[in-house]
C-alpha cells in the first residue's frame, strides 16, 4: 500500500510537464519542484513506506533512514541550486533530462529493494546521456555513446549480480551485502563502474567536460555519489575499498596537473574526492562512514560550485581551456570569489566545508593505523589543493591576461553560486549542523589547534611550492593537447577491433563460405561423375607423394603422365568393360566366399 | 588608457607574495609553540606537514611534467 509520495516520483513525473509551461511560470515551476519534494521528504517518517508486491517480491520505493536521508537532503538542495543556475538557459531538453536524472538518483537513494534500485540505476544512465547529448556537438554525441556503453555494461553486470544474489539468498532486500558469494562480487563491480574506480573511471573524465554547461553541474552531483551511497549501505568495511579509494585519491591529481580543459581538471579532482569517500566506506567504522557521508554532502556543494563557476566562465567567454583563459578577475570578480570559495572548500581550508568532512576520513584511517593509506591521503590533500585549489582559479581568473573583457555572470548564476558558497562556509564554520544529520552520533572535533595549524602548514607550503615552481617557470605550461587515459583502451581498442573484423576475420569468413558452398560441393560433383577413376587419380597422387624417392625417374614420369591423361579425359567412359573370363573368375570367387561363410557359420551355430 | 585592475600593479603582486612567504614563516614559528599530538609519531615532529606538503607538491609537478606528460600527451586531433 502506498501511503506516501516517493520523492523520486515528484521529480520524474514533474519533468514530463516542463514543455507544457511557458516563460515565468516555467521558471517558477522548475524551482518549486525540488522545494515541494523536499518538504514532502521532511514529512515522511523514518522506516519503510510504499511497498508493493510484484510477483513474489516486495518492491520498496521509500525506505528512509539516517544514511539515505543525508544523501536525499543534499540531492534536493543541489537540484534546486543547479536549476537556479541554469534557469536562464531556456532549454527544455536539459531541464527535463536533469530533473529526470536527479529524480532517478533520489530513487536509488530511497530504494529498499534491488529491483527498483536497478530500474532507477539504469534510468539514471539514460538521463545523464541525454544531458551529454544536449550539447549537440559531434564530440558530445560520441562521448555520450561511450558513456552509455560503459554504463549499460556496468548495468548488465549489476543485473547479473542481483539475479545471482537473489537466487543465493532468496531475498532482494537492499541492505548490507558484503563480499561473499558470486552474486555479491558482480553487484560490487556494477556499483564500482558508477563509482569511477581506477581503470573504469575514464567515462567520467571523457564525458563530463563534453556535456552542456548546466549538464555538467547536474552530472557532477549525482552519479558517483549515488554509487558512494549504495556502497556505503551494502559494502561497509570491505577492505578492498580502502585500497581502491586510495588509488582513486592519488592518481587523478597527476593527470589534473597537465590537463588543459579546466572542466576536465575538475573531473579528475572529482575522482580524487570520491576516493576519500570510498576509503571511508572501506574502513567501515562509525567515524569513517560518518566521514564518507559528510564528505559527500560537502563535496557535492563545492564541486558543483566549482563546475558552476567554470560554467559561468564558459557561458560568457565560450572557452574553457586554460590556454585560452586568464585574467578574468577583472570583469568577473564575483564569479572569481565564488570559485575561490569552492577552491578553498575542496582544499579543506579551515572554516570551509572540506576541512570538517575530509578530516573525519583521515582520522578514521589513522585510528586504524593504515600508514600507507594515510600518507597517500595527505599527499592527495596537498595535491588537490595544488590543482583544484590553485590551478582552477589561477588559470581562469589570474595568470596571463587573455585580453578577454566580458560581463559578469548573469544574476541567477551568481545567486546559485552564492547559495552554494554560503553553504560551504556555513558547513565549515558551523559543522554541528551537518554532524547532526549524519548516520551515527558524532563525537569528532575538527577545530583543534593542532589540526588547524597542521592543515594550514600543509596547504600554505603547497601554495609556496606552486608559487616557486611557477616563478621559476618549472611549472608545466598549459599545452593544447589531449592526455591519454584508460579510455584509450576502448576508443583505440574499438578501432582495432573493427579492423580485425573487417580484415582478417572477414577474409576467414569468406574462405569458410567459399569452401562450404562452392569448393566442397563442386568437388563432390566432380568425384561422383566417375568415382573409380577419381580414386585412381588420387591413388596415383599418393603413390607419387610417398614413393617418389625410391622409384626410378621413368616410372615417376610414367605415373605423372597417366595422371595428366586421366584428368584430361575425365570423367571419360564411366562404364568399365571387362573380359568374360575376368567376370567368371569374380563370380567363382564370390561363390567360394559364400560357401566358406556358410560352412563356417554353420559350424559355429552348432 | 585602459582601466587598471588590482593585479596590473606590480606592487600588489609583490604584496601578495610577501603575504604568502610571511604566512609560511609565521606558521613555522607558531609551530614551535603549539602542543602537537597525533596518531603517528611523525605528526609530532616540528614542520612535518610543511615539509611533506612542499615535497609532495614539487614531486607531483615534476612527476606529472617529466614522466606522465611524456607518456600520455597527444595532439588534440588524436582521436579524430
Amino acid at each position: 500500500m502506498i501511503n506516501v509520495i516517493p520523492p523520486a516520483l515528484i521529480f520524474i513525473v514533474g519533468s514530463l510537464f516542463v514543455p507544457l509551461l511557458r516563460g515565468k511560470s516555467k521558471s517558477v515551476y522548475l524551482l518549486l519542484l525540488p522545494v515541494i519534494s523536499f518538504i514532502n521528504l521532511i514529512y515522511i517518517s523514518n522506516g519503510v513506506h510504499g511497498a508493493i508486491n510484484f510477483l513474489d517480491y516486495q518492491i520498496i520505493f521509500c525506505k528512509i533512514d539516517r544514511l539515505s536521508l543525508v544523501f536525499g537532503y543534499i540531492f534536493h538542495i543541489i537540484a534546486f541550486i543547479t536549476i537556479l543556475f541554469g534557469i536562464n538557459m531556456k532549454n527544455d531538453n536539459e531541464y527535463m533530462a536533469g530533473l529526470f536524472y536527479a529524480g532517478c538518483a533520489i530513487g536509488v537513494t530511497f530504494s529498499g529493494d534491488l529491483i527498483s534500485l536497478f530500474c532507477f540505476w539504469e534510468m539514471m544512465t539514460i538521463g545523464s546521456v541525454l544531458l551529454i547529448w544536449a550539447r549537440k556537438t559531434r564530440k558530445s554525441l560520441e562521448a555520450g555513446f561511450r558513456y552509455a556503453l560503459v554504463h549499460f555494461f556496468g548495468g548488465v553486470i549489476l543485473l547479473v549480480g542481483i539475479i545471482l544474489y537473489s537466487y543465493e539468498n532468496g531475498s532482494i532486500e537492499f541492505g548490507y551485502i558484503g563480499l561473499n558469494g558470486l552474486g555479491s562480487y558482480f553487484i560490487f563491480f556494477g556499483f564500482g563502474v558508477n563509482c569511477a574506480w581506477p581503470f573504469i573511471h575514464s567515462w567520467l573524465t571523457d564525458s563530463y567536460p563534453e556535456a552542456t554547461i548546466l549538464g555538467t553541474v547536474f552530472l557532477s552531483a549525482f552519479t558517483t555519489k549515488t554509487a558512494v551511497y549504495v556502497l556505503a549501505r551494502s559494502f561497509p568495511g570491505t577492505e578492498a575499498l580502502i585500497w581502491i579509494g586510495t588509488v582513486m585519491a592519488a592518481f587523478p591529481i597527476f593527470f589534473a596537473v597537465i590537463e588543459n580543459d579546466l572542466r576536465r581538471v575538475l573531473s579528475y579532482s572529482l575522482i580524487n574526492q570520491v576516493g576519500f569517500m570510498v576509503v571511508g566506506i572501506g574502513i567501515g567504522t562509525e567515524l569513517s562512514i560518518n566521514g564518507t557521508a559528510a564528505h559527500a554532502f560537502a563535496h557535492i556543494l563545492y564541486k558543483s560550485l566549482l563546475f558552476m563557476s567554470m560554467g559561468a566562465v564558459m557561458y560568457r567567454t565560450g572557452k574553457i581551456n586554460a590556454t585560452d583563459l586568464g585574467g578574468l578577475y577583472r570583469t568577473m570578480p564575483l564569479t572569481c570569489i565564488f570559485c575561490i570559495v569552492g577552491a578553498a572548500s575542496i582544499s579543506a581550508f579551515p572554516l570551509f566545508s572540506g576541512f570538517v568532512s575530509k578530516s573525519m576520513v583521515m582520522s578514521a584511517a589513522a585510528d586504524k593505523h593504515l600508514i600507507i593509506v594515510w600518507f597517500t591521503l595527505v599527499f592527495a590533500s596537498a595535491g588537490v589543493f595544488h590543482h583544484s585549489g590553485i590551478k582552477i582559479p589561477f588559470f581562469a581568473f589570474f595568470g596571463h591576461d587573455s585580453g578577454i573583457r566580458t560581463k559578469e555572470a548573469p544574476l541567477n548564476m551568481l545567486i546559485a553560486m552564492g547559495i552554494a558558497a554560503a553553504l560551504c562556509i556555513f558547513i565549515g564554520a558551523f559543522p554541528t549542523t551537518l554532524y547532526n544529520i549524519l548516520p551515527f552520533p558524532v563525537d569528532y572535533v575538527p577545530y583543534t589547534m593542532t589540526h588547524v595549524i597542521s592543515q594550514l602548514q600543509l596547504l600554505m607550503f603547497s601554495a609556496l611550492a606552486f608559487t616557486l615552481l611557477y616563478l621559476s617557470a618549472i611549472y608545466p605550461a598549459e599545452i593544447r593537447a589531449i592526455n591519454l587515459d584508460a579510455d584509450w583502451f576502448y576508443r583505440k581498442g574499438a578501432t582495432g577491433f573493427l579492423w580485425l573484423l573487417e580484415n582478417p576475420l572477414a577474409w576467414f569468413g569468406n574462405q569458410v563460405k567459399t569452401a562450404i558452398f562452392v569448393t566442397i560441393p563442386k568437388s563432390c560433383i566432380w568425384f561422383s561423375r566417375n568415382p573409380l577413376m577419381a580414386l585412381k587419380v588420387a591413388g596415383n597422387y599418393i603413390v607419387i607423394a610417398i614413393f617418389e624417392e625410391s622409384f626410378t625417374k621413368e616410372k615417376v614420369e610414367r605415373i605423372r603422365h597417366r595422371i595428366v591423361e586421366k584428368i584430361t579425359v575425365y570423367p571419360g567412359d564411366v562404364i568399365t568393360y571387362s573380359h568374360v573370363g575376368t567376370t567368371v573368375i569374380w563370380v567363382m570367387g564370390f561363390l567360394l566366399a559364400y560357401l566358406i561363410i556358410y560352412i563356417v557359420s554353420g559350424r559355429i551355430a552348432v | 588608457m585602459s582601466k587598471k585592475y588590482l593585479f596590473d600593479n606590480p606592487r600588489n603582486v609583490k604584496l601578495l607574495l610577501v603575504l604568502l612567504f610571511g604566512s609560511c614563516l609565521a606558521l613555522v614559528i607558531i609551530n614551535f609553540f603549539v602542543p602537537k599530538h597525533g596518531h603517528f609519531p611523525w605528526e609530532e615532529w616540528s614542520g612535518f606537514y610543511a615539509a611533506y606538503g612542499f615535497v609532495a607538491c614539487v614531486g607531483l609537478v615534476l612527476a606529472a611534467k617529466f614522466i606522465l606528460r611524456k607518456i600520455v600527451k597527444r595532439s588534440e586531433d588524436y582521436y579524430d
